[in-house]
């Protein structure tokens, strides 16, 4: 068995504003790509991982974490860790920069 | 460095070692273990979780940070299974095995469980920690009918957490009266009666033998046959020491691990404190006993020669919401050896005794009125010689005065955290405190189940004198980012000329860099409030429905709701908003609450397509802003309409919409006072009567269920433009974010509210300042639909496909 790993260019860096969400579709997967205030670009699934769900797009970003607009859950962008005293994780994925266009890996 | 070792992550094991860093900060190397996967959190306050007044993150004593501060290992969701006194080690169920010099056990306790058949089914819980809480959270959210088994404190405080998250209630208990083992029958009594009030109901005298159903409970058996229906039950009938570890490791227990008057077990080395240890035969599950405990604990092991514990004397008060209540010490008059003294009051709802045996106060009762409680828990823990004493006082100021000065230095007033009012004086005095916030951060006075607030205030008063500022003393912190209170982050901008949310989170020393929904929301509004019509709106620190001019869904998907000027509308919009959710294939259309249609299940993605096909401006049905104004006919149609409530409804809403205020605004317009439009459960209504309107303030209609109260009179529509501009920019000015009018006037109070109204050089100046912040404003929607940056930023969706 090959195992496929993918490198799928996904935007161009510029086009991401700081401490906001910038939601994509790949397939049926929705990911979410965050540009931090230092420049960071971050990758995570578009889904809170409280029971209800909802997205994590359009969640308030400060600093390497964004806070689930719905349920107020603060969540790592580093490692997808859902922050005390709630519990959770949400999956991340590997992101390359290069020539200006980001990449995410799966 | 010596290691220390604790079993158990809760209150009354970290406050021991908090204790513990105090006395002797570089002495041990410390590991504590936990079973549940938070940091420390306040258990107490858990049905406040459950009766929505707070939420987790409030609740946790010791973030992460501080065991990381400390140097200590901790290990959540990891319990240990087994102790060995020989080898002094603990081995945890994931096989860690830790070394140890002193061990602490303190493990807690759990819910007790009714040892019946069917009780392990789904929708049977107890109520000790946030998963219980969750759970009933969850059910709640599902189901209907809930069952607590159990009519003590924390049943009943369970019972009204489940009301509040709207479910039925009943309530099953064993014995013929609530909490009989801290109320005598009249205040047990008086308490059913308004529970019942509130909507509970009870099974007394009812003995569980069988939860019914297949999985999933469905119901109850009682003794007597009988069965009740249920689709959740909460087991409240008591607790059970965790003593599985030690006993399993031959540590002597009885109902709790067997500690002396120093803490320590049958095992050298090995102490017990709190709920799992039981201490002359009694174990206690009362916070204040657990934290003198701990302190006895620090100091032993620490090797210091301290007071040896000789057992406690406990408070308990009931925290529901409508219900005042109290209770330590005895409760039942024993024949020739008690008297007692009462005072019941039925017509009001008070009753308090006090139950004395040889001159001394030895049980307290209080209903309906606990303002007492503290003083004579003092007298009754100290002892006292009551002869010559008023037992009950009528409270007035002087006389409150009186009482502080003549209470000694070591005197407890935080019965929780052991603090006396000697060091409250002196933290106030050394460390130049002015607000409760202050105290009680410094001292903890107050910070766990908070009943000795009004006291601690009170001392803060006395020791500062004419320093003594009621309403600054009240202040908190805008949010966990700041130590500034709403007050001093305005004074601050002013001072400091900061112009944006960057600049003051940098400028102020945020500690939390780029800040938190909590905080970032608020400086926006309060920069926009200053500067007026010169500030630039952050937008990205705005709440995602403010964000995106749209109401967020559990889904993802937005609402729509188009303006409808006092509820106003014409064929030709009708039309349009039905040809817009045809094509869209809008799932839900909807009435709302404020006369306005709502297009519920819109894609984030469709949104400008759909306000442009509307053309119709935002109803802003989403904002910290005005929301609606409601109107009914009035003297257009209505044959009782003394005022045209139509036309004025539409001339407030053109002239405030999408002005922020601090909290959502709704206004209500009738013509008459039959007040078809509610105008009495709005922030302002207005009520036409003949020759002119009336101005009602700081009503609600929602959680904080408040009738209005009548701000004024006035004659004509002019007035009352005049006067709502003012009163809502003088709300505007001095709210805290997030301050709904109804609690801001309440805290302000009406006669002042009333006094700056009164002045018609206040009132110009307030009209200017609004007039000159509404100029600002622009239609979001049609900026939205005319912008690609916006469109791109906040509304795009990028789908890729792979493989091409």
């Amino acid at each position: 068995m090959v195992q496929t790993i993918s490198r799928i260019p996904v935007a161009n860096y510029s086009n991401l504003k700081a401490r906001a969400g910038y939601p994509i579709k790949i397939d049926d997967k929705e990911i979410a790509l965050f540009k931090t205030s230092k420049g960071q670009v971050y990758a995570l699934e578009n889904r809170s991982p409280h029971p209800k769900g909802g997205v994590l797009s359009e969640g308030l970003v400060s600093g390497e974490y964004v806070y689930c607009p719905v349920y107020d859950w603060k969540i790592s962008l580093v490692d997808g860790l859902v922050q005390a005293p709630d519990i959770g994780k949400v999956q991340t994925y590997a992101v390359n920069i290069e020539d200006g266009i980001v990449f995410i890996v799966l | 460095m010596k290691k220390l070792v604790m079993i158990g992550n809760g209150m009354a094991g970290v406050r021991t070692i908090e204790e513990i860093l105090k006395l002797a900060p570089e002495k041990f190397e410390i590991t504590i273990f936990g079973q549940e996967p938070y940091p420390n959190y306040n258990r107490i306050k858990l049905s406040n979780i459950l009766q929505g007044d707070t939420n987790f993150e409030d609740i946790i004593i010791n973030p992460l940070d501080w065991y990381k501060e400390n140097h200590i290992q901790l290990f959540t969701g990891e319990s240990i299974v087994k102790i060995d006194v020989e080898a002094k080690t603990v081995i945890s169920d994931q096989g860690h095995e830790v070394a140890y010099d002193e061990l602490i056990i303190a493990t807690g306790s759990k819910s007790f469980i009714l040892p019946i058949p069917g009780a392990d089914k789904q929708g049977v819980t107890g109520f000790r920690d946030i998963k219980d809480c969750e759970m009933m959270i969850k059910s709640a959210e599902h189901y209907k009918k809930a069952v607590v088994i159990g009519g003590g404190l924390l049943g009943l405080e369970a019972a009204r957490g489940l009301l509040n998250l709207g479910m039925q209630v009943d309530v099953v208990h064993l014995m013929p009266h609530l909490m009989e083992r801290q109320l005598d029958p009249i205040a047990s009594t008086m308490l059913k009666a308004e529970l019942e009030a509130q909507g509970m109901n009870f099974l007394m005298e009812k003995q569980t033998v069988e939860i019914l159903g297949d999985d999933h409970v469905t119901g109850l058996r009682f003794k007597d046959g009988s069965e009740v229906e249920a689709d959740l039950v909460v087991m409240a009938i008591g607790i059970k020491a965790n003593v599985e570890a030690a006993k399993n490791s031959g540590i002597y227990v009885n109902r709790g691990i067997v500690v002396n008057d120093f803490l320590e077990t049958s095992a050298p080395h090995v102490y017990a404190v709190g709920e799992c240890a039981e201490h002359r035969e009694i174990v206690y599950g009362l916070v204040a006993p657990l934290y003198e405990q701990g302190k006895v604990l620090a100091n032993r092991i620490c090797g210091l020669v301290g007071e040896p514990y000789k057992g406690s004397v406990t408070g308990t008060q009931l925290k529901v919401a409508g219900v005042d209540l109290y209770s330590a010490g005895e409760i039942f008059e024993d024949g020739a050896s008690t008297k007692s003294i009462m005072i019941y009051n039925e017509f009001e709802g008070v009753y308090k005794k006090v139950l004395t045996r040889d001159n001394r106060i030895v049980g307290i009762v209080l209903y309906g009125d606990t303002k007492d409680s503290t003083r004579l828990y003092r007298m009754l823990s100290k002892k006292e010689d009551i002869s010559g004493t008023a037992i009950f006082q009528m409270g007035n100021s002087a006389e409150e005065a009186d009482d502080i000065a003549a209470m000694p230095d070591d005197e407890l007033v935080c019965g929780c955290n052991g603090v006396t009012k000697g060091s409250i004086v002196e933290a106030i005095q050394t460390q130049g405190l002015t607000t409760l916030d202050q105290v009680s951060h410094c001292t903890n006075a107050g910070r766990s189940c908070g009943r000795c607030k009004p006291l601690v205030n009170q001392i803060l008063a006395h020791t500062l004198g004419d320093q003594f500022d009621a309403a600054a003393a009240q202040k908190m912190s805008i949010c966990g980012c700041t130590t500034l209170s709403r007050e001093e982050l305005v004074a601050e901008i002013k001072e400091k000329g900061l112009t944006s949310v960057k600049e003051v989170m940098n400028v102020l020393e945020w500690n939390n860099e780029e800040g938190c929904p909590k905080c970032r929301p608020a400086i926006n509004y309060y920069l926009g409030m200053i500067y007026m019509d010169e500030y630039k709106d952050d937008r990205d620190s705005r709440l995602v429905n403010e964000k995106m001019h749209a109401n967020i869904q559990k889904d993802g998907t937005y609402s729509v709701v188009p303006r409808m000027y006092g509820g106003v509308t014409s064929a030709a919009d009708l039309k349009k908003i039905a040809e817009v959710a045809e094509k869209y294939e809008v799932p839900l259309v909807k009435l709302t609450g404020g006369q306005r249609i709502a297009l519920f299940g819109i894609k984030k993605e469709d949104l400008p397509n759909v306000w442009e096909d509307l053309g119709m401006p935002s109803g802003y049905a989403y904002g910290k802003t005005l929301r609606t104004v409601k109107t009914c006919v009035g003297a257009q149609f209505c044959r009782y309409g003394t005022q045209d409530s139509m036309a004025l409804g539409i001339e407030l809403e053109k002239k405030f919409e999408r002005l922020d205020t601090p909290h959502k605004v709704k206004m209500g317009v009738s013509a008459c006072p039959r007040n078809c439009s509610e105008a009495g459960i709005k922030d302002i209504g207005f009520v036409g009567v003949d020759g002119g309107w009336e101005i009602y303030v700081a009503g609600n209609g929602g959680v904080d269920l408040r009738a209005g109260d009548l701000l004024m009179t006035v004659k004509t529509q002019e007035e009352v433009m005049e006067i709502t501009s003012a009163y809502l920019q003088y709300y505007r000015e001095t709210a805290n974010y997030l301050e709904r009018t109804s609690k801001w006037l309440e805290r302000v109070g009406m006669d002042h509210v009333q006094e700056v109204l009164a002045n018609k050089e206040t009132v110009k100046a307030l009209n200017e300042r609004m007039d000159q912040t509404l100029k600002k404003y622009h239609e979001p929607w049609k900026e939205a639909i005319e912008s690609e940056e916006i469109q791109d930023k906040y509304y795009a969706k990028h789908t890729i496909k792979v493989g091409e």
